[in-house]
Order: C-alpha cells, then structure tokens, then sequence
C-alpha cells in the first residue's frame, strides 16, 4: 500500500481518446504536493505518511504548524491529510509527489467534501416520490408521506429517513478511472465526476478493489529523487526532528524566564 | 483565464492542427464528412445540410446540422473539434438575421429556403474587391451569380 496525492479540482471538461470517442473527465491538479511527516512503528506504532498541498501564506500560517514544516523543510501547504503506508512504501519528509504518482488506465478512489445542498426535502435527499400532483392532493405535493404505523410501535424509528441537511459531507468515490496524466502540468484526468466544488482539495489514493498496476511507481511518483528512501534516512530525520524540538522546548523555557 | 480554460485551449490547440476547419456560421450550407466504423473497416460518410446553430464553448463547442432527409428533419449535432470528423466543406453560404435558425423547424418546401450571401464575413476577398479594387472583375461577376439564382 502506496500513498496517495492532496490534488485540487479544477473542474470538467472533454478529452477525445485515440479511437475520437470522447471522455467527460475531472481535471485534478496536483501543486506543491509535498511529504511533511512519516509515522514509523517504532515511534507512532503505525506507518503512515503526512501529505501537504498548495501553498500557504507564512503569515497566515499559526507559529505551531510553521515549526511542524519547517521540521520537514517545507513550505507551509494549505492542506494536510495521513495516509497509511505499508512499511516499505514510507517516504522521507521533504519528498515530492508528482501527477506521475498515477499511470493512465489504472483505478483510484477520490475522497472531497461535497457541495452542500442546505435543508433539503425527501425528495432531493432520498429520492422519494412525493405525493400526487392531483387526486385530492393539497399543499403537501414533495412531502414524504407517513413517517411509521399507529399506537403499536407508537413511535417513529429511528434512522427514519426524512428531510434535514444534505450535501457538505465527507464523500469517496471508488473505482474512477485515470483518463490521462499531464506530468508537466501535474494534472491528473479522472474520467467521471469527483466530489466537491471547483477549487476544493480533494485526496486521491489507488482503488481498494483493484490491483495496482505494475507500472505505478512504488513506493512514490517521486519528482527529483531516484535514490530509495531508507529507513535509516527517515530514522535519521526523525532523530533530528525530535533533537530539534525538544531544543526548541528549551529556547522557549528560556525565554519564559527571561 | 483559469487552468481549466488554458487545459481547454491546449486540447482545442492540438485538434486544429489535425483537422482544418473552415469558418462557417449559421444560415450555411456545409458537408460534413464523417468517419464511420464499420466492422473493422472506416470509411468516410458525408451528411450535408444547413448549418442551424454554433455553440462556441471551448473544447465543447459544437455545431448543429440540420437537413430534410425523405420528407423528415434531421438534425445532427457535430462536436466541432471531434476527431471523428474528417473534414468540413462550405458548400453555400447563406444570408440569415438569427444565430439560431430554430425557426426553420417549423418551415418546409419555399419557405425554408436561405438566399446565399456574397459579400461579408468569410468571404474577405470579395468585400475587398467591392470597396474598390476593380483590377479583378470578381465583384461584377458575384453579382450576376446572384441574379440567376
């Protein structure tokens, strides 16, 4: 298990594949995609990897996170996410991950928040019919009908769909298909549609119900390194990262006596 | 522009390159040939009629094609910069004062008809000879194609 990208959605648009059918696709861009942390066994008890994205302002950035990118030597990105890792596939903070990450043809599972509907009915929410246009019918035409029985049970069950808030909620699409790749532009091209407005940041990961292709880099579409990440490597950098807070811990108790 | 836009462009960009498409508007007569599949075999079918409407919209842009094909309207709707048109040809081009010639759906027979343009856009060489060059004795000869017609 590999990990997966923070890409942003641009929206949709058409391709026209070899044979000139045309394919309606996502256009996810991936900018500035960097590893920030790696979460080893020996220190977390688990293997993941921090994946930051887009670019923050530094003076937007709270004191706290700007020591948590600077531990990584990064820019301050505009989104984190974990992803888990198998113990071979951990990355080094400060790597980059590029749209190459993903090959043409192989399969993801995209995660966004979904645009957000406000206080939707029964219809739009569950699909429910409504009533009749006619016969009798008045005012109540989109309302969702009887809601349960008579005195036995005496109440309406829980989970009972209704009407409420829709929309603007965690959302994963699985099984998506990579249309094309644009390395130099870092775009990836997802047929289909992915959750979300234009403009949000969404995570992309290899599907869980296929194979990952062979020709997917692994353990990373790593931009600039060629060299394999070792764990001595990330060892090392942890080691240093956690020298380096703990003597910022004391700079900070020093100044706090002064 | 957004990136989308540019990504846009730079699809449209490498399908002009392939296929040159002549400029045509509604009101105009244009064949369009297109690549059919056939079994394992393509060939190339031509559907001719009156172009109906544009839609410019990037790589989207589309055209529609409309023609009376044994006694009933057909209408075809061609992306513009699909790879399965092989060619378009400018057959006539027609004098209309709509973008959308949707009111030609209800017409048929004489009324249907579109008289031909001769002068204005898509045809520079010949409003040129019009304003005042008359070296070429182009203009005149327009005009005399117009009256037998």
């Amino acid at each position: 298990m590999r990990t997966g990208l923070i890409a942003q959605k641009l929206g949709m648009t058409r391709i026209f594949d070899a044979s000139g059918a045309h394919v309606p696709v996502t256009v996810l861009k991936v900018d500035a995609c960097q590893v920030t942390a790696a979460r080893t066994v020996e220190r977390d008890g688990y293997n993941a990897v921090q994946v930051g994205a887009g670019v923050a302002k530094v003076s937007r950035t709270g004191r706290a996170m700007r020591g948590h990118f600077a531990k990584a030597k990064v820019e301050p990105k505009r989104e984190l996410a974990e992803f888990r890792v198998a113990e071979d596939a951990v990355l080094a903070p400060g790597t980059v991950l590029g749209a190459d990450h993903y090959v043409a043809g192989q399969y993801i599972d995209v995660t966004g928040q979904s645009i957000g509907k406000g206080f939707a009915g029964a219809m739009k929410r569950h699909n429910f019919s409504g009533l009749r246009a006619s016969h009798g019918v008045s005012i109540s035409h989109r309302s969702h009908g009887s809601t349960g029985q008579c005195q036995d049970p005496g109440k309406v069950f829980k989970g009972k769909k209704m009407a409420g808030h829709m929309g603007a909620e965690r959302v994963t699409v699985q099984n998506l298909e990579v249309a094309a790749i644009d390395n130099d532009e870092g775009l990836i091209l997802v047929r289909g549609a992915v959750p979300g407005s234009k403009g949000c940041w969404v995570t992309v990961r290899d599907a869980v119900k296929h194979l990952r292709p062979e020709e997917a880099p692994y353990p990373g579409g790593v931009a600039a390194a060629d060299e394999p990440v070792v764990d001595e490597q990330i060892e090392a950098a942890a080691a240093a990262a956690e020298a380096q807070s703990t003597s910022d811990d004391q700079s900070g108790e020093a100044t706090k006596e002064d | 522009m957004n990136s989308l836009q540019e990504f846009e462009k730079a699809q449209v960009a490498k399908r002009v390159d392939a296929s040159q498409i002549p400029e045509f508007g509604p009101g105009d007569t244009v064949k369009v040939n297109v690549k059919v599949v056939e079994g394992d075999r393509e060939r190339v079918q031509a559907y001719e009629g009156v172009c109906i409407a544009r839609k410019n919209a990037g790589i989207n842009s589309s055209f529609t094609v409309r023609k009376i094909s044994n006694n009933e309207g057909v209408e075809r709707v061609f992306p513009l910069y699909s790879p399965r048109l092989e060619s378009i040809d400018v057959t006539r081009r027609g004098k209309v004062r709509r973008a959308k010639l949707y009111y030609l759906r209800e017409l048929r027979g004489k009324s249907a008809r579109i008289s031909e343009r001769t002068t204005g856009r898509g045809m520079a060489d010949v409003s040129r000879r019009a304003k005042g060059a008359p070296k070429i004795k182009a203009a005149p000869k327009a005009s005399a194609e117009e009256k037998s017609e």
